[in-house]
């Protein structure tokens, strides 16, 4: 299978790299848009600053070319958020696949930690990312910024309040948290993902 | 783990290994168990030694599919970017963060602050808590709470407190200390330094109202195994990965 990681100025492209490995696929890690549009699957990582990185793409004209992507395309964590529409963070309007907001954590006490970091359950799983029985199970988040439940949500998470811990809509698939460091569960969805998506 | 020159130090007793002092074998196993987080530690002091530890950063990475932070020798911004690179998730200062608050503010501002993990060693003495350089050898005239909310403020994303007090003692965590800190905190308090038994790590949740809790010898020596505790913390009503 030929799977290809957007390369771009964002963070964790080496976890994912490595991830994948592990389940016996050596991704092609690329900017190069012929390469990525033949690719069998994409996933588009990061970890990042929502404005700096959007203006970054649209410089290297990325914005058109993800959006019209075909195949199947994962997003992971600030990849999942510029998916959407527009996002608080830096005020950013973003790619607009998932038509959605995203939005800054306000914590309602004082246990109510900003950025979201650690272990928290999937719940009210439906896609194809989470088969093999993942409802209730642990995933690992690192964000400051969430995405409310809305009509693609595929999987909640509760902190502070309920928000989207993935999204699904058409061949875009997108999480919140970092599947390549979620542990077994990380990998099966990574791996459901690559063979049932 | 602390490392040195590539290898797990502190005597390993785990029968399963068959090199017990490999770092990646190691924590590849802690992975599987159910650690949450992984926190590897470099205490070489030589420039080679760096290299070797950076080569290990990466190695690990490959190989465990959990957090990991790693920590030492981390002095300024390209020391960051180099560990990163090789695939840590954060890293923790300590000494050069002491010298140096500034550092902080730099990590958190070009990696983000969710990388930096302000490591703080403090000994009781006294009614106070007093900050110590260098692996717990030199005494500093800062306070733990002074300055663990100084380094909030600088941009710190989590802070690893290790009660020098407490640590290698075996008689619980410094649940006072952590608790005061997780009230005048806003970031994650990572408890470190005490656990003997497993009553040990509730309490450090309950009356020290930690994040997390680290440690090293009890699951080195295997006297805990972590798959044991997390059902028994389950039990006790922490919240807990299983």
């Amino acid at each position: 299978m030929n799977v290809a990681i957007i390369k771009y100025n964002a963070g964790n492209i080496r976890s994912v790299d490595y991830a994948l490995r592990r389940l016996g696929v050596a991704p092609l890690i690329t900017a190069d848009k012929e390469l990525l549009s033949k690719a069998d699957k994409v996933i588009f990582p990061g970890v990042g600053e929502a404005l700096t990185t959007m203006e970054y793409l649209k410089a290297e004209q990325m914005t058109d070319f993800i959006r019209e992507l075909k195949q199947p395309v994962l997003g992971i964590c600030l990849g999942m958020q510029l998916m959407c529409r527009h996002s608080e963070e830096g005020n950013t309007d973003c790619l607009g696949i998932f038509d959605a907001e995203v939005k800054r954590f306000v914590p309602c006490k004082h246990a109510d930690k900003v950025p979201h970091m650690g272990w928290n359950s999937l719940t009210q799983t439906r896609s194809t990312l989470f088969q093999g029985d993942l409802e209730n199970r642990f995933v690992y988040f690192v964000h400051s910024y969430y995405v409310p439940v809305n009509e693609y949500t595929a999987a909640v998470t509760d902190y502070i309040h309920p928000f989207s811990a993935a999204l699904h809509k058409d061949n875009f698939y997108a999480t919140q948290f970092h599947p390549e460091k979620s542990g077994d569960v990380g990998e099966q969805i990574l791996k459901n993902f690559l063979v049932n998506s | 783990m602390d490392i040195k020159d590539g290898k797990t130090v502190k005597g390993i007793n785990f029968v399963n290994f068959r090199d017990a002092g490999d770092p990646v074998e190691l924590g590849a196993a802690y992975s599987r168990a159910g650690a949450d987080e992984l926190v590897y530690l470099d205490i070489t002091a030589s420039h080679e030694g760096r290299k070797t530890f950076t080569d290990l950063v990466r190695k690990i990475a490959e190989n465990i599919n959990i957090p990991f932070t790693v920590g030492g020798g981390i002095h300024e911004l390209h020391d960051v970017e180099r560990l990163l690179n090789a695939g840590a998730d954060k890293v923790s200062v300590n000494s050069a963060a002491l010298r140096n608050p500034k550092l902080i503010g730099e990590i958190a501002r070009h990696f983000g602050s969710q990388v930096c993990v302000v490591a703080i060693d403090a000994n009781q003495e006294g009614g106070d808590w007093i900050c110590y350089l260098n692996g717990g050898r030199i005494p500093t005239d800062k306070h733990l709470f002074d300055w663990a909310k100084m380094a909030e403020s600088e941009g710190a994303g989590e802070i690893l407190f290790t009660s020098m007090t407490h640590d290698g003692v075996k008689t619980g965590y410094a649940n006072e200390a952590l608790s005061r800190l997780a009230d005048e905190l806003h970031i994650p308090v990572i408890a470190s330094g005490g656990a003997g038994n497993r009553e040990h790590f509730r309490d450090a949740f309950t009356l020290g109202k930690a994040d997390a809790a680290l440690a090293a010898s009890v699951f080195h020596f295997g006297e805990i195994k972590i798959e044991e505790l997390k059902l028994y913390l389950q039990r006790e009503g922490v919240n807990v990965r299983l």
